[in-house]
C-alpha cells in the first residue's frame, strides 16, 4: 500500500506553538497551573542503574512531593522499567498514584513481536496500571504502516485492563508530516495515550511536534468520538516549558483535556522546578534546590 | 501520605489577568508641534487630547497643526535639505543608524505608548510593531551610502522636501516605513501622523532629538484631514500617503498637473485562498493572522476567504473554533489577542457593513466576548454564505470580519480573486509549490503570500496593484520612490 | 609614596571566540617605531593555524543560518565596541606611527569604524544585489541567491595595522563566512587589541580567529589547508601571493589578491568586488503550474 501523508507545514506549525508560548502565566494562574502540572507528571526512572532503594524513594516524593505545602497534590504515576514494577507497585498501595512501566524492548523496540507481547504480559501481571510500548521504528521508516499498526493491536489486547501508551519517537520519524502519520496510526490502532518520546532521543517534546500530536488528537476525536490523551515526554523540565505544554493543550483540546486522564508530562528533574516555582508564587522569593529533596 | 486536594476531576484553568505596566513610561501632559528640531506651539492649529479607544480616556494632550504650521514646518524641511543631501552618504547613515538604536532601546516604552493611543495589542506592538520599525530605519540606514547599487548605474538625486501621512492602524510603523527611506536618499520630510494616533511618532521626534538630527530633517505635524491637505497642497516635492483608497484619490487629484512626485499605499479586499490540498490546520492559522490580527485593521487583510469547495465545511468549522479561542480586551493585557477598534467612528462604519451584510442575506457568527463597558470594540465575526456581489464582499470593512466565498477550481479561484478594484494582497495555501507560482503568477495582487499571510520585513517590496495604490515599500524598490533617477 | 606599578597585558591569539596562548609556547617580540620593547606576543605555529580552521568552520554553519540583519545588528555593535575603546586602540597604532601619528592613528581608527558600518549594512542587500529571478523561456521559476563561500582565510598586510584587517574582514563577515586571519607581522598589537573588541561585542565565537606570528610560516599553512574555502591576499608580496595562488590551485580555492586599504574609500568603493570573492551564487528552478 502506498503510504499518504498528510500535509503539516513545518515553518506554520512551529510559528503556532511558539505564539501560544507566549500567553503570560502570572499569579494565581501560575500557582494553579503548576499544582495542575504537578498532578499530570509520570514521575521517570529509566536507568541501568535503578535499584528497588532508588524507586522507592522516587514512590515516596510521588505520593507526596512537598510535605511543607500539602496543597501540592500527589503525581499521576511513577513509569520505571518493568524489573522495578513490584517495588513501586507495592509502595504505591492505597496511594492512588498509577504504576506506570515501559514495555516492548524499550527504547529501541528492536526485538521480535512475540518478547514484545511477553514482556508486557508478564510486566502487567506484576503489577503496572498502565503501559508505555514504542512503535516499531524500524516497520515505520520502511513503510510498513500495517505492520507498526498490527503491533500495536497486539499489545493493547496484551494489557488487557491495563491502559496503553504508544510512544511514536518524534525525533526519530523525519518530519512533522510523519509525526502526524504515526499519531494517526496509534489511534486508528486503539491506542489510550499517543506520547511523544523515549526520553533516550536526540529531541523530545518540543512544542512544535507536541502541537502536532494534539491537532492530529483533535481531528481523531472529531471523527470517531473516542478521546486519546497525549503524554509529553523529553526536554520539558522547567515550569515555563511544562505551562507552556498545558497552554498548548488547553487551545487545541480545550478545558476538557486538563486532567491527568488526558494530558501527563513524562519528567524527573521537572517537578522540584515545579515546587520551587510554586514556593515563588508564594512567598515571592527566587529559590535554590537544596530545599527540594532529590528523591 | 499526604492528604491533598488532587485535581483529578476536570477543572477550568484560565489565565489570569497579565497587565504590561506603563508606569514606567514617560509622557509629556502636552506636546508642541516638532518643527526645525523643537517642540513648538501651533500658530493657528490647536490642542486637543488623543483618546485611549479602550477606555476613553485621554493619554496625553497634542496639538495639530493648522495651514500655517505646515507651512512653517515646510519651510524648516526646506531650509534643511540641501544641507542633509550634500552629507555624505556614510555620515546620513549612522544617523539612520543611530535613530535605529534608539527605537530598541525605547522599545517597551514604544510599545506601551502604540498600545494605549491606538488599541491594539501590546503583544503584537511589542513583538511586531515596535522591532520591524527600528528594522526599518536598520535597513535604510545600510542603503545610504550605497545608493548606486539600489538603483544600478543610474545617476540619483534626492526628491528634496517630501510630506509623508501616515494612518492609525500601525503608526510608529508607517512612520518608519515613510521616514527611512526618505531620509536615506537625501530627502527631508514634514510628517503627519493620524489623527487618532500621534504619540509615538512625538516619541519618534525625541528620538530624532537624541539622535542629533539636524533641525528641520524631520518634522512632525499631526493633525486631521485639514492638516493633510495642507501638506499636500504646499511646496513638497513628493507626496507618500498610505491610507484610505477614497482620501488616495483625492490627494491624487488634488495634486493633477503640479509635478509633484506621488505614491499611495491604499485599501484592499485581499483574498486568502485555500486550496484542498493545503496543510489545513496551518491554513487556519494563516487566516486568522490575516483578519483578525491588528483587530482586522490592516490595509492588506485576508478579508476574502476564498476556499476549494471540497474542504469549505471542515475549514470554515475548524476556523469557527479557532476564532472561539480569540481573547479580545484590555490592549495592555498580554494576553490579549484582539484589542479595541480605534475610534467610534471606525466602529459605526464596520457595524454598518456587518449590518448590510447580514441584511444582503449573508449568514453572520459573531465569537461571544465579556466585552468592557467603556471603549470601541467589536466581536470577530464571520460570515458565510457569502455572495461575490454582496458589499462585505466588495467594499473594505477594516476590521474584524472575515467573508467567506468557496471555488470549485484554481482557473476560478483566480479569477473571483481577481475580481476587484483592489490589489493589495492575496494568500495562496497549497502545499504543491508549482500551484503555489503559478496562482502567483495569475494573481493581480502587489504581495503574494504562500502558505503564511501576514509576512512583512524591511527587505521585502510591499504596495499594490489597481485601486490599492502605486509604489513600493521596502528593498530596493522602496529606494526609487524618494529619488530622481536619470 | 612610591608610585603605582601597573599590571601588564599578556597578549593572546583569539581562536574560538577564547584568548588562547599559541600551543607552541613560542612567542615573538612587539617592537614599536623605533624598535622599542613594546610587549611580547605569541608566535602562532600550524597548529594553531589548525585549531583556528576547525573553530571557523564549526561556527560556519550557524553563522550562515543567522537573519542578514541579524548579522548586520553583530556587525553595527562591533563597530560600537570598536568606537568606544577608540583611545586605546589609536595608542596602539599610535606606537607604529611614531611621534607625530597620533592625528593619522585617530583618523585609522575612525575610518576602520565607519567600515564596519559601511559593511554591516550590506548584509541584507546583498541578494537584492548579487542575486535575482532569472526569466528563463520555459515555465519554471527559476532564481539566483548569493551565498557565503564558507571559511574565507586572510593575510592582512602590515600597515595599515587595523583599518587593513578590517578592510579584509569586514566584507567576508558581511556575506555570511567566517575568518581566520594572518594579522599584521610588524605591528601586531592593535589587531589583538582589536580581538579584545570582539570579545565583548556580540561576534560569536569562532566566527573571527586572529593569529599573530610570522606571515611567513602562517600564510603558506592557511593557504594550504585543504578547509578552507578562499584566500584574501592584502600583504602585498608578490611571491608570497603566488605561492598562495598555486596552494589554492589544490582545491580550486577561490583567491583574491588587492593592495591594502589606506582610507575608508579604498576599502568600501570595490565592495561589490570584496563581496563577490568570497560568496557563491546558487541558482534554483521550480515548476509554474496547476
Amino acid at each position: 500500500m502506498i503510504r499518504r501523508l498528510p500535509h503539516v507545514d513545518h515553518v506554520g506549525i512551529e510559528e503556532r506553538a511558539a505564539w501560544l508560548g507566549k500567553r503570560s502565566i502570572k499569579t494565581s494562574a501560575k500557582a494553579e497551573g503548576i499544582r495542575l502540572a504537578v498532578s499530570m507528571v509520570d514521575l521517570t526512572t529509566l536507568e541501568g542503574q535503578d535499584t528497588p532503594g532508588k524507586v522507592r524513594q522516587l514512590s515516596a516524593k510521588a505520593v507526596c512531593p512537598a510535605p511543607d505545602m500539602p496543597e501540592i497534590p500527589s503525581v499521576a504515576a511513577v513509569c520505571v522499567y518493568p524489573a522495578l514494577v513490584p517495588t513501586v507497585h507495592a509502595a504505591l498501595e492505597g496511594s492512588g498514584v498509577k504504576t506506570a512501566a515501559v514495555s516492548t524492548g524499550f527504547p529501541a523496540g528492536q526485538t521480535s513481536l512475540s518478547i514484545k507481547l511477553r514482556e508486557t504480559e508478564e510486566t502487567v501481571a506484576a503489577g503496572a496500571d498502565e503501559i508505555d510500548m514504542v512503535i516499531s521504528r524500524e516497520a515505520f521508516l520502511a513503510g510498513d504502516d500495517a505492520r507498526v499498526m498490527e503491533e500495536i493491536v497486539r499489545v493493547k489486547e496484551a494489557c488487557g485492563e491495563a491502559h496503553l501508551k504508544v510512544i511514536i519517537e518524534t525525533a526519530e520519524l523525519g518530519s512533522y508530516d510523519h509525526v502526524r502519520h504515526a499519531s494517526m496510526l496509534a489511534m486508528e490502532a486503539g491506542a489510550d495515550f499517543i506520547k511523544t518520546s523515549t526520553g533516550k532521543a536526540a529531541s523530545g517534546a518540543t512544542p512544535g511536534v507536541t502541537l502536532v500530536m494534539l491537532e492530529a488528537i483533535r481531528d481523531y476525536v472529531e471523527r470517531t468520538g473516542r478521546p486519546v490523551g497525549m503524554k509529553a515526554a523529553g526536554g520539558v523540565s522547567t515550569s515555563k516549558a511544562a505551562l507552556h505544554r498545558l497552554v498548548l493543550v488547553k487551545e487545541t483540546l480545550g478545558d476538557d483535556w486538563l486532567t491527568p486522564d488526558r494530558f501527563r508530562i513524562g519528567a524527573s528533574s521537572l517537578l522540584n522546578d515545579l515546587l520551587m516555582q510554586y514556593a515563588k508564587t508564594k512567598d515571592g522569593r527566587y529559590g535554590r534546590s537544596e530545599d527540594y529533596s532529590k528523591e | 501520605m499526604a492528604a491533598t486536594d488532587t485535581p483529578r476531576t476536570r477543572i477550568t484553568w484560565d489565565y489570569a489577568p497579565a497587565p504590561e505596566s506603563p508606569d514606567h513610561v514617560r509622557l509629556r501632559d502636552s506636546y508642541g508641534l516638532f518643527i526645525g528640531g523643537a517642540f513648538v506651539d501651533p500658530r493657528d492649529g490647536q490642542r486637543v487630547p488623543s483618546i485611549n479607544p479602550a477606555t476613553e480616556e485621554p493619554v496625553a494632550e497634542v496639538a495639530f497643526g493648522g495651514a500655517q504650521d505646515v507651512a512653517a514646518a515646510v519651510e524648516a524641511a526646506r531650509a534643511a535639505q540641501p544641507r542633509w543631501a550634500a552629507l555624505p552618504g556614510r555620515e546620513r547613515a549612522k544617523y539612520v543608524f543611530r535613530i535605529a538604536r534608539l527605537i530598541q532601546e525605547r522599545a517597551r516604552e514604544l510599545a506601551i505608548v502604540e498600545s494605549l493611543d491606538g488599541g491594539k495589542p501590546i503583544r503584537e506592538s511589542r513583538d511586531v510593531d515596535i522591532p520591524l520599525a527600528a528594522a526599518h530605519f536598520f535597513h535604510y540606514a545600510g542603503w545610504a551610502d550605497k545608493l548606486r547599487y539600489g538603483v544600478a548605474g543610474r545617476e540619483t538625486a534626492p526628491y528634496g522636501v517630501v510630506g509623508q501621512v501616515v494612518p492609525w492602524n500601525f503608526p510608529l510603523l508607517m512612520a518608519a516605513w515613510k521616514l527611512a527611506p526618505a531620509l536615506a536618499c537625501g530627502n527631508t520630510s514634514v510628517l503627519k501622523p493620524a489623527e487618532t494616533t500621534p504619540l509615538t511618532a512625538l516619541l519618534l521626534a525625541e528620538i530624532c532629538q537624541e539622535a542629533e538630527l539636524p533641525d528641520g530633517v524631520v518634522n512632525i505635524v499631526p493633525g486631521d484631514g485639514t492638516t493633510g491637505a495642507a501638506v499636500v497642497r504646499s511646496d513638497v516635492d513628493k507626496v507618500a500617503f498610505t491610507g484610505s483608497t477614497a482620501v488616495g484619490k483625492d490627494i491624487q487629484a488634488a495634486l493633477a498637473g503640479r509635478g509633484v512626485g506621488l505614491t499611495l499605499e491604499l485599501g484592499g479586499k485581499s483574498a486568502n485562498v485555500i486550496f484542498e490540498d493545503a496543510a489545513l490546520d496551518q491554513a487556519v492559522e494563516g487566516i486568522v493572522q490575516g483578519i483578525f490580527f491588528n483587530q482586522g485593521h490592516v490595509c492588506c487583510a485576508g478579508s476574502r476567504l476564498l476556499i476549494q469547495e471540497s474542504v469549505a465545511d471542515e475549514v470554515t468549522a475548524k476556523l469557527w473554533d479557532r476564532m472561539r479561542l480569540l481573547r479580545v480586551g484590555d490592549p495592555l493585557d498580554k494576553n490579549t489577542d484582539v484589542g479595541a477598534i480605534n475610534s467610534a467612528e471606525q466602529l459605526e462604519r464596520i457595524e454598518a457593513l456587518v449590518e448590510a451584510g447580514v441584511e444582503e442575506g449573508a449568514v453572520r457568527r459573531s465569537v461571544a466576548c465579556d466585552l468592557p463597558e467603556r471603549g470601541w470594540w467589536f466581536a470577530p465575526t464571520i460570515f458565510t454564505e457569502v455572495a461575490p456581489a454582496h458589499r462585505i464582499a466588495v467594499e473594505e470593512i477594516f476590521g474584524p470580519v472575515v467573508s467567506v466565498l468557496t471555488f470549485r477550481t484554481q482557473a476560478e479561484a483566480i479569477e473571483n480573486a481577481n475580481n476587484s478594484r483592489y490589489g493589495l494582497a492575496a494568500g495562496i495555501w497549497t502545499d504543491k509549490g508549482s500551484k503555489a507560482f503559478e496562482v502567483a503568477r495569475a494573481l493581480k495582487a502587489g504581495v503574494i503570500w504562500q502558505n503564511t499571510y501576514n509576512k512583512f520585513d524591511p527587505t521585502a517590496a510591499f504596495g499594490g496593484y489597481k485601486e490599492s495604490g502605486f509604489g513600493r515599500e521596502g528593498g530596493a524598490a522602496g529606494l526609487r520612490p524618494y529619488l530622481r533617477v536619470s | 609614596m612610591s608610585p603605582r606599578l601597573n599590571v601588564r597585558k599578556t597578549y593572546k591569539l583569539y581562536v574560538g571566540g577564547a584568548f588562547v596562548r599559541s600551543e607552541s609556547g613560542r612567542y615573538d617580540r612587539a617592537l614599536g617605531a623605533d624598535d622599542e620593547h613594546l610587549a611580547n606576543i605569541p608566535r602562532a605555529s600550524r597548529k594553531d593555524v589548525r585549531d583556528a580552521m576547525a573553530a571557523a568552520r564549526k561556527a560556519a554553519g550557524p553563522w550562515a543560518a543567522r537573519t542578514a540583519y541579524n548579522r548586520g545588528q553583530i556587525l553595527y555593535r562591533a563597530a560600537e565596541a570598536l568606537e568606544s575603546r577608540g583611545d586605546e586602540l589609536a595608542a596602539r597604532v599610535g606606537e607604529a606611527r611614531g611621534s607625530d601619528g597620533a592625528a593619522s592613528a585617530a583618523a585609522e581608527i575612525a575610518a576602520a569604524v565607519d567600515v564596519l558600518v559601511h559593511y554591516a549594512g550590506w548584509t541584507d542587500k546583498l541578494p537584492a544585489v548579487l542575486g535575482g529571478v532569472n526569466p528563463v523561456a520555459m515555465p519554471y521559476l527559476s532564481f539566483s541567491l548569493p551565498e557565503p563561500t564558507g571559511v574565507v582565510g586572510v593575510i592582512a598586510p602590515d600597515e595599515p595595522p587595523l583599518l587593513g584587517l578590517v578592510a579584509e574582514l569586514a566584507p567576508a563577515l558581511a556575506a555570511g563566512n567566517t575568518v581566520v586571519a594572518v594579522i599584521s607581522e610588524r605591528w601586531p598589537l592593535p589587531a589583538l587589541d582589536f580581538a579584545e573588541v570582539l570579545g565583548v561585542s556580540d561576534v560569536p565565537g569562532g566566527v573571527i580567529n586572529l593569529l599573530s606570528g610570522r606571515r611567513a610560516e602562517l600564510a603558506p599553512a592557511l593557504g594550504a589547508h585543504r578547509d578552507l574555502n578562499a584566500i584574501v591576499d592584502a600583504a602585498g608580496d608578490p611571491e608570497l601571493s603566488a605561492d598562495l595562488d598555486r596552494l589554492a590551485a589544490e582545491t580550486v580555492k577561490r583567491a583574491r589578491h588587492a593592495p591594502a586599504a589606506t582610507s575608508y574609500e579604498a576599502a568600501t568603493d570595490d565592495a561589490l568586488a570584496r563581496l563577490e570573492a568570497v560568496t557563491e551564487l546558487k541558482t534554483a528552478w521550480h515548476p509554474v503550474g496547476a
